[in-house]
């Protein structure tokens, strides 16, 4: 359920890179239980943006919490309490699923008793109890994408982060991964994803889109299409983005 | 002209492809489409020798990719999945090389590449690693150019990259197709599909179909519909639930269901929604996508079994 309680506040929100900035004065806000699309084009800043919202990256100047905690003195508090996942990045290939849940769950300090509980339902959900023993590099990536958002999300973080997840991924795969984003938004986690894929940008309940390192654009599809006047959430973006 | 016969490759117990045969005539624009792990790498590297097929047999313009490799090479310009240019020689140092590596120079082939290069041209001495995504695209696709090959290889150059320097890519390709050069390109994005004169639908290794795209769609087998509702999530749940269903999928704000030819029309489906209690409805018989039939044809194997 979507509430106008703030999990994520951004105000003036400023990085540079010398002479280069690369988030010009960002502000918005993310709500608990939602879904957020960041959209814009490559090079446009959103790396950078999830990069201080995750905590790895200082801000040049501005006034930001993810989770109730500050972007500049608790960013330890605020990797504890999301979860993360790119397409480039997610899982250990050379371990095994059951290893990687155990590394991941080791790292966000989880009680064993509850990380056996959670995994055993996890695997069930993903059908994949009898491969718990293989190897994350001979999984195929419909699969491996699945398990590395479940992994995201174990520790039950009040934010997970998706960057691109569902690059490269079949199409069934794909809508199946969309999913597993609905299940866990009704346990009460809120999305924070980018995609390349027009289509799923309409799966989110409101979306922005930077571009040249500002937001140019940021309401709920329907209303972003109706404002550009656009048919789908493909003609908003190129309007904009080009 | 590529022509493709039986070609089989396998990886310890994995089978990327499995007796895999197409033709790509002269001069068209051919997409190979399918999501990661299908095998479209794997043939793009036989088809340019880099990779020994374990059964089959494929020639590039006539010339056996096994046989006659070196002179393929010649012929050829390849764009590989990953950037593999020199990241520490510059814009200009990158062409110049693959230029003289071919016997040719900049000058001579530069009205080939003229579209393309002269968009980076302007950071001619920007280091090749120090480019945007979109500029080391433009980059590749020059160098893989500047020896005038009769066929070129593109594997996924508009994975990863946004949706307008996508559309901005694919207008160069239509161009270097009206110029003769035989194209194969591979794409995850299935809305691309629609810019190739022929594509095949390519998954665990099989090629599903081949066919031009108008074909592949209008000759979809089955009765497909658009719905719309107010929570699509919710009555795709519930559509799940209707006699002899054979999917329900979402796109973007609408689903798309595909019910056996002739079952059912759009006022048995609305009937069946408003006992969901669904008020708001809309039900329209529609044409598929490229996408509709890969899910189609993915789904089908499970169906015989």
């Amino acid at each position: 359920m979507i509430t106008k309680e703030p999990v994520i506040t951004v105000k003036n929100m400023v990085k540079k890179f010398g002479n280069f900035v690369a988030n010009d004065n960002l502000n918005f806000e993310v709500y608990k239980g939602e879904i957020f699309g960041f959209l814009g084009a490559n090079g446009a800043g959103k790396t950078t943006a999830i990069r201080i919202l995750c905590g790895l990256s200082t801000p040049t100047s501005g006034q930001m919490t993810v989770a109730g905690f500050d972007v500049f003195r608790q960013t330890e508090k605020i990797k504890q309490n999301i979860g993360y996942m790119s397409q480039k990045f997610s899982l250990y290939e050379d371990l095994t699923v059951y290893e990687n849940i155990r590394f991941y769950g080791g790292v966000y300090g989880m009680k064993v008793a509850d990380r056996k509980a959670k995994t055993a339902e996890m695997l069930d959900r993903l059908e994949l109890t009898a491969y718990e023993n293989r190897k994350i590099g001979d999984l195929p990536l419909g699969w491996k994408q699945k398990l590395a958002f479940s992994i995201a999300i174990l520790h039950s973080p009040k934010i997970v982060f998706l960057d691109e997840p569902t690059g490269g991924v079949d199409p069934i795969t794909r809508r199946q991964f969309w999913n597993l984003i609905y299940e866990a938004v009704e346990k009460g986690i809120t999305v924070f994803v980018t995609t390349h894929y027009m289509d799923e940008a309409e799966y989110c309940d409101r979306v922005s889109i930077m571009a040249d390192g500002k937001i140019v654009a940021l309401d709920t599809p329907e209303k972003l299409k109706e404002q550009y006047n656009a048919a789908n959430m493909d003609e908003v973006f190129l309007k904009i983005a080009r | 002209m590529i022509e493709v016969k039986n070609i089989h490759k396998q990886f310890g117990d994995v089978v990327a492809l499995e007796k895999v045969s197409l033709t790509v005539e002269q001069g068209e624009l051919f997409g190979l489409i399918g999501p990661d792990g299908a095998g479209k790498t794997t043939l793009m590297r036989i088809l340019m020798s880099l990779l020994l097929p374990d059964g089959g047999s494929a020639t590039m313009n006539g010339l056996d990719v096994v046989v006659d490799y070196k002179k393929v090479r010649l012929i050829t310009g390849y764009m590989p999945g990953r950037f593999s240019l020199y990241p520490d020689l510059t814009v200009e140092e990158n062409l110049k090389f693959f230029a003289t590596v071919f016997g040719t120079t900049i000058q001579e082939n530069y009205y080939l590449i003229k579209d393309i290069y002269q968009q980076i041209e302007p950071f001619k001495t920007r280091r090749a690693g120090k480019l945007s995504g979109g500029m080391k695209q433009k980059l590749a696709l020059s160098c893989a150019l500047i020896h005038k090959p009769e066929i070129l290889i593109l594997d996924e150059p508009t994975t990863g990259v946004d949706a307008v320097s996508r559309k901005e890519f694919w207008e160069m390709l239509k161009r270097l197709k009206e110029m003769g050069i035989t194209i194969l390109v591979s794409t995850p994005y299935m809305d691309e599909a629609s810019l190739c004169d022929r594509i095949a639908l390519i998954q665990q290794g099989s090629l599903m179909s081949v066919a031009t795209p108008q074909v592949m769609t209008k000759s979809f087998p089955e009765d497909l519909w658009t719905v719309r509702t107010r929570k699509i999530y919710n009555t795709s749940k519930f559509l799940e639930k209707l006699p002899s269903i054979i999917s329900v999928n979402s796109f973007g704000q609408v689903l798309h269901l595909v019910t056996p030819k002739g079952t059912y029309t759009s006022d048995s489906i609305h009937q069946f929604l408003i006992k969901n209690g669904e008020v708001e409805i809309a039900i329209e018989p529609a044409t598929a996508t490229i996408e509709d039939v890969f899910i189609f044809l993915m789904n089908k194997p499970k169906e015989k079994s």
